[in-house]
C-alpha cells in the first residue's frame, strides 16, 4: 500500500512538473510578449520599459526557473491587467468554480446512479434501451447550447431561475445541470456495466441461494462492487468538469476561475493563464490520486501485498 | 486473422436501426460538406440589412426564398448552415487525422516495445489527461490568433489520448498471439510485424475510436468558435452562428435553435455510427 502510494506520488509530481513546463512554453508561443502587453500604440521605449518591468529581458531559462521557484513557494506572480497577485485572484474565484463543479457532480451522480442500476436490473428491456438513448443524447448535447436553451426556457419564459450572476444558490442550478450533462453519460454507462457484471458473479448467486431479498442483494452486494469504478471515475470527472466549466462560466457569467482565464486570454495576461492551467492540472492530478486511493480503500484486492 | 464478435440477442435489431440512422446522418452531412458550394441556395456571406432576421418557414410571415430565415446581417441561414456543415466536417476529420497519427504511433510503440518506452507513453497519456483541453486550446488560439489551420493543429495535439490508450492496450493483446510469434520465427523484421501483423488487427478498434473522436472534435470546435476563439468570422461555423445570434435569442429563439439542432444531430449521428461499429467489431474503446 505504502509503495503504491509513493509511486503514485512520484508520478503526480512529475506530471505537475511537465505541465508547468508546458504552461510556460504555451504562454511564450506568441513571440515577443512585451510588444503584446505594451499594446499597439506603444513606442519602442515603452516596449523596452515593459520588457524590463516584467523581467522579460532575462533569458528564457532564467525566466522559467524564476517562475518555477516562485510557484513552488506559492507565488504565482502578478497579473498585468488586474494589478493584483495571481494567487489572490485565483483564490477569490475558486469558490465559485468549486461550487459549480460539486453541484454538477452531485446532480450527475443523483441522475446516473439510479439510471445505471435500473438499466442493469432491467437489461435489454425497453427501459434499458431508453437509458442508453439518453446517454447518447447527453453525449451529443453541446453544453453551451443547452445552457442557452435553459436560459430561454427557465430564465425568460417561465421566470423560475436567474439568468446570470452568482448571488444565491439559485444561480448555480442551471449551470450545475448543464455541467452535470457532460458527466452523466459516462457515469451511467459505467454504473450499468458494473452492475451487470456484478449481478452475473458467483457471490450474487450465493446471496440469492441464501434467500436474501432482492433489494439487499442489489444494494449491499452488487452495488458495493459496481460502485468502485464509479467512485473513481466520479473523482476524475470532477477534474474534467472543473476544466470544462470555463464554457459554462462564460455562458452564465459566473465569475469563477474559468471566467478569469477567459478574460485573461483576451488581455494577454499570461501569468494568470499559465497559473490557471497549472492549478487546474494539479487539482486533476490530486483528484486522480484520490480516486486511486478510494479504489484501494473500497477494494482490498488492489492494496497489494 | 482478425476476430470479430457480434453480440447476439434482442439488442441487435435496435442497434442496427440506430447504426443506420447514424450512417444516414453522417452520409447527408458528408454530402453537404463536399457539395456545399453547389447546394447553397444563396451566397452564405452576402449581407443584406434590408432582410435582417427573416423568420423560418414554420413561422408566420416567412419568405419562401429563405426557408430557414436570415441572420442578424441578412445572410441566408440555410446557406450558412450548409457551409457550417462543411467546416464542422472538415475540422472533425482533419483533427482526427492529426490526433490519430500521434496517438496510434505512441500507443503502438508503447504496447509493442513495453518496458521504458511504455512507461514514457503512459506518462505522456497521464500528463495529457491532466491538461484542461478547452482552456489550453483557447489560450493557444487567443495568443496566436484564430485560423482554421491553427485550430486543427491545436485540437489534434490535444485529443490523441484515446487513440493512444486503445492502440496501446490492443497492441499488447495482439503482441502475444500465436501468429505474431510465428512471424517472429519466420524472421520478420520489427517493422514488418508492426505494419503487417499488428496494425491490421487493431485497425477495427481504431476506426471506432476515430468516429468518436470526430464527434468530440466537432463539439470542441463549436465550443471554441462559440467562445470567439475558434473559426474566424465571417466563416459560418455552427458555434460561431450561435454566438453571433445570442443577442437575439430572447426575442427570436429560432436563431440559436437551428444551428444548435444541426450540431446536436450531427454529433449524435457520428456517435450512433461509432457505437454501431463498436458492436459490429466487438471493439473496446473505454480508456
Amino acid at each position: 500500500m505504502l509503495q503504491f502510494l509513493v509511486r503514485r506520488l512520484i508520478v503526480a509530481v512529475l506530471v505537475a512538473a511537465t505541465v508547468m513546463t508546458l504552461a510556460f512554453i504555451l504562454t511564450r508561443l506568441s513571440g515577443d510578449l512585451a510588444i503584446s502587453i505594451a499594446g499597439p500604440n506603444a513606442t519602442q521605449a515603452d516596449v523596452e520599459a515593459v520588457r524590463k518591468a516584467y523581467g522579460l529581458d532575462q533569458p528564457l531559462v532564467t525566466q522559467f526557473f524564476n517562475w518555477v521557484g516562485n510557484a513552488l513557494s506559492g507565488d504565482l506572480g502578478d497579473s498585468y491587467f488586474f494589478k493584483a497577485r495571481v494567487s489572490t485572484l485565483i483564490a477569490e474565484r475558486m469558490p465559485v468554480t468549486l461550487t459549480l463543479g460539486l453541484t454538477g457532480l452531485v446532480i450527475a451522480l443523483v441522475v446516473s446512479l439510479p439510471l445505471g442500476i435500473l438499466a442493469a436490473v432491467r437489461e435489454n428491456t425497453g427501459f434499458d434501451r431508453a437509458v442508453q438513448l439518453v446517454t447518447l443524447l447527453g453525449q451529443a448535447m453541446p453544453s453551451f447550447w443547452l445552457g442557452l436553451l435553459l436560459m430561454i426556457t427557465f430564465g425568460l419564459q417561465l421566470g423560475w431561475l436567474p439568468i446570470s450572476g452568482t448571488g444565491s444558490w439559485e444561480h448555480y442550478v442551471m449551470p450545475g445541470i448543464v455541467l452535470a450533462f457532460s458527466a452523466i453519460p459516462a457515469l451511467t454507462r459505467l454504473t450499468r456495466a458494473g452492475m451487470i457484471q456484478a449481478m452475473g458473479s458467483d457471490y450474487i448467486r450465493t446471496a440469492r441461494a441464501k434467500g436474501l431479498s432482492r433489494a439487499s442483494i442489489l444494494l449491499k452486494h452488487a452495488l458495493r462492487n459496481a460502485a468502485i469504478p464509479v467512485v473513481a471515475i466520479a473523482a476524475v470527472q470532477l477534474g474534467f468538469m472543473l476544466g470544462g466549466s470555463i464554457v459554462i462560466e462564460q455562458v452564465f457569467a459566473l465569475h469563477g476561475v474559468g471566467f478569469l482565464a477567459w478574460e485573461s486570454i483576451g488581455k494577454n495576461d499570461f501569468p494568470v493563464v499559465q497559473a490557471v492551467v497549472l492549478v487546474l492540472a494539479v487539482i486533476y492530478v490530486a483528484l486522480t490520486m484520490l480516486a486511486d486511493l478510494m479504489n484501494a480503500v473500497l477494494d482490498p484486492r488492489l492494496r497489494g501485498p | 486473422m482478425s476476430v470479430t464478435a457480434v453480440t447476439a440477442g434482442p439488442k441487435r435489431g435496435w442497434r442496427s436501426i440506430s447504426t443506420w440512422i447514424g450512417a444516414l446522418i453522417v452520409g447527408v452531412a458528408a454530402i453537404c460538406a463536399v457539395f456545399a458550394p453547389l447546394l447553397v441556395p444563396h451566397d452564405p456571406f452576402a449581407q443584406d440589412l434590408g432582410r435582417r432576421l427573416l423568420v423560418p418557414f414554420w413561422m408566420e410571415g416567412s419568405n419562401p426564398d429563405y426557408i430557414l430565415g436570415t441572420d442578424q446581417l441578412g445572410r441566408d441561414y440555410l446557406s450558412r448552415l450548409i457551409w457550417g456543415c462543411r467546416i464542422s466536417m472538415l475540422i472533425g476529420v482533419t483533427v482526427t487525422i492529426v490526433s490519430a497519427l500521434i496517438g496510434i504511433t505512441l500507443g503502438v510503440l508503447g504496447g509493442f516495445l513495453g518496458g521504458r518506452v511504455d512507461d514514457a507513453v503512459l506518462f505522456a497519456i497521464t500528463t495529457r489527461l491532466s491538461i484542461p483541453v478547452v482552456l489550453v486550446a483557447l489560450a493557444v488560439v487567443g495568443l496566436l490568433g484564430s485560423s482554421v489551420t491553427l485550430l486543427v493543429l491545436t485540437l489534434g495535439l490535444l485529443l490523441w489520448d484515446r487513440f493512444a490508450v486503445v492502440a496501446r492496450s490492443t497492441t499488447m493483446q495482439v503482441r502475444n498471439l500465436d501468429f505474431v510469434a510465428a512471424a517472429w520465427c519466420a524472421g520478420c523484421s520489427r517493422f514488418r510485424i508492426l505494419s503487417h501483423e499488428v496494425l491490421p488487427n487493431i485497425a477495427s478498434h481504431l476506426v471506432v475510436v476515430a468516429t468518436l473522436e470526430i464527434a468530440l472534435a466537432i463539439l470542441l470546435e463549436a465550443t471554441l468558435s462559440f467562445l470567439g476563439l475558434g473559426v474566424p468570422p465571417p466563416l459560418p461555423s455552427w458555434g460561431l452562428m450561435i454566438a453571433e445570434a445570442k443577442d437575439y435569442m430572447f426575442f427570436s429563439p429560432w436563431v440559436i435553435v437551428i444551428p444548435g439542432v444541426a450540431l446536436f444531430v450531427l454529433v449524435l449521428g457520428v456517435n450512433l455510427l461509432g457505437d454501431g461499429l463498436r458492436d459490429l467489431f466487438g471493439a473496446r474503446t473505454d480508456p
